[in-house]
């Protein structure tokens, strides 16, 4: 295990979460960001470094009172906080800058002071995907899926599986949105969105923010909470679009990130505890388990559905319920980062008991990036 | 949003939409290496070369993946498919099966298919595809 550089010393989500018609997407940033400074015991004037996604990092540093020093506008979809922690550690250990606060904020469901979702399409998508009657998302992202169940065997039966998994986690959970116990009937009941899609595989749409605080690891002791510390992070990229993803079965990003974190935190697959796998759609910790290594090719729908990423299982996953049925605003990484140092500091809702180590995964786009960090509660 | 999306060619792109309003699917490859690409750029993805030129496909490809949309889109009315077809060539595209029933029992994946055209403006035609047996 290598000795870490950085620390999250604050960690905080909005006060609400799920239907907040009351706030805006700016107020969201603003409500995390306050909440994970409170966390730290910590004001915006210890503060000199910023990153954010969705709004412009100036938007949200002036509304704080923040004269930051070094900024970070990294926005690639929803691992781009993944990705700021990451660039954070290194800023830091650069000396560019001392405090890091990193937000994010969304107002995916009530549509509060947001222009219309920035999925960060580029003129290629334009011309060669739009055209042929997509339409967001669950009409993309999903597209691989076909060619994975043809290669591998799996079936609808083990992709609903990953859902009810999480509903298992979910219903451990106060803050989770969907927390009643279900089965793969039940999702397989569900309505067809995409065949073989249905919407209790793909993610809710919810609002939420949170916020991070983050700092060389030799400052973060003796601090107002136990620090959670950084042993390694790593980013790839893939592909613009999902019909241009090299193999249909298998994220390249996924294998580049989640090789490099773990070979730069020094930990080995066995040394995991706690996992999160970012869940946009069911088939996504399906190909997090693979790509990352925890199991091989075409053995992870099995194995979550045997319940190893269940509460009680040897390879906890997604446990606040996930993008699936704790919330998902859009841009779902921060409430992966958050629950990972809810599990480092031992007070998460579905607490795992003596969990050290934690990999939280996140992907961008339809596969097309994707940032890991190993956390750890020692440092 | 009412109305179908329809691609606005720029220079890089301009070879491959002419060539489907003249019925044609054109591909690139590279005079170095010989990598045959897509989406149109005017070097090599594989080696970076700019010495590139523009080849029409066979049109022959292979149903790749898909998703059956239950969702209707500008132009589009559900349930039909969104899919990926791998060209003989080796370059995959997005497009559409047509001439063919928009369910899972019909759409089976490696199926043969042809490229056809179709027109949803003065100047745009569409790349879609056909089952070239049943």
């Amino acid at each position: 295990m290598r000795k870490p550089r950085a620390a999250i010393v604050g960690a905080a989500e909005t006060t609400q979460l799920g239907v907040i018609p009351g706030m805006s997407q700016l107020q969201l940033h603003c409500d995390a960001a306050l909440n994970a400074l409170a966390d730290a015991g910590l004001t915006p004037k210890d503060i000199d470094g910023i990153a954010c996604a969705e709004e412009m990092p100036w938007l949200i540093a002036h509304q704080l009172g923040i004269t930051p020093t070094w900024v970070d506008g990294t926005d690639v979809g929803g691992c781009s906080y993944i990705m700021h922690l990451s660039h954070a550690a290194a800023a830091i250990e650069a000396g560019l800058c001392t405090t890091v606060l990193i937000t994010h904020g969304e107002s995916g469901r009530s549509q509060v002071g947001v222009g219309p979702l920035d999925m960060k399409w580029t003129d290629m998508h334009r011309q060669f995907e739009l055209p042929f009657g997509v339409w967001g998302p669950p009409s993309l992202f999903t597209i691989p899926v076909l060619r994975y169940m043809k290669t591998y065997g799996l079936t609808e039966a083990q992709l609903a599986g990953v859902a009810v998994a999480q509903r298992q986690w979910a219903a451990l959970n106060p803050r989770a949105t969907l927390r009643a116990p279900t089965t793969v009937d039940e999702i397989l009941s569900s309505r067809m969105v995409a065949y073989p899609f249905r919407k209790l595989m793909c993610c809710l749409v919810t609002d939420g923010g949170g916020a991070l605080i983050v700092t060389a690891a030799e400052r973060a002791h003796d601090r107002a909470q136990r620090p959670v510390y950084l042993l390694g992070s790593a980013e790839a990229l893939e592909m613009p679009m999902i019909s241009q993803m090299e193999d249909l079965t298998s994220s390249k990003a996924f294998r580049v990130s989640g090789h490099h974190a773990l070979a730069r935190a020094g930990v080995t697959h066995a040394d995991v505890d706690h996992l999160m796998i970012y869940d946009a759609f069911a088939h996504l910790p399906i190909y997090g388990l693979e790509d990352l290594g925890f199991v091989k090719p075409g053995e992870a729908g099995a194995f979550i559905a045997e319940g190893r990423t269940a509460p009680g299982g040897e390879l906890p996953t997604n446990t606040n319920g996930g993008g699936l049925c704790y919330m998902h605003s859009g841009r779902y990484g921060m409430y992966a980062l958050q629950e990972g140092v809810r599990q480092m500091r031992g007070t998460a809702a579905a607490q795992v008991a003596g969990a050290e180590i934690s990999v939280v995964h996140g992907v961008g786009g339809m596969f097309g990036a994707a940032a890991t960090a190993v956390l750890s509660s020692n440092g | 949003m009412s109305e179908p999306v329809v691609p606005v060619p720029t220079p890089e792109t301009r070879h491959f939409w002419e060539g489907t309003a003249a019925g044609e699917l054109r591909l690139q490859r590279c005079d170095d290496c010989s990598k045959a690409y897509f989406p149109p750029r005017p070097f090599c993805p594989a080696c970076a070369s700019r010495r590139v030129s523009v080849f029409k496909s066979s049109g022959r490809a292979r149903l790749h993946s898909y998703v059956i949309s239950h969702r209707n889109a500008p132009g589009f009315t559900a349930p039909y498919a969104i899919a990926l077809v791998e060209l003989e060539e080796g370059p995959r595209m997005m497009s559409n099966i047509v001439d063919c029933p928009q369910t899972p029992e019909a759409l089976r994946l490696d199926m043969p298919l042809a490229a056809t055209f179709r027109q949803v403006s003065d100047t745009i035609w569409l790349p879609q595809f056909k089952p070239t047996e049943i």
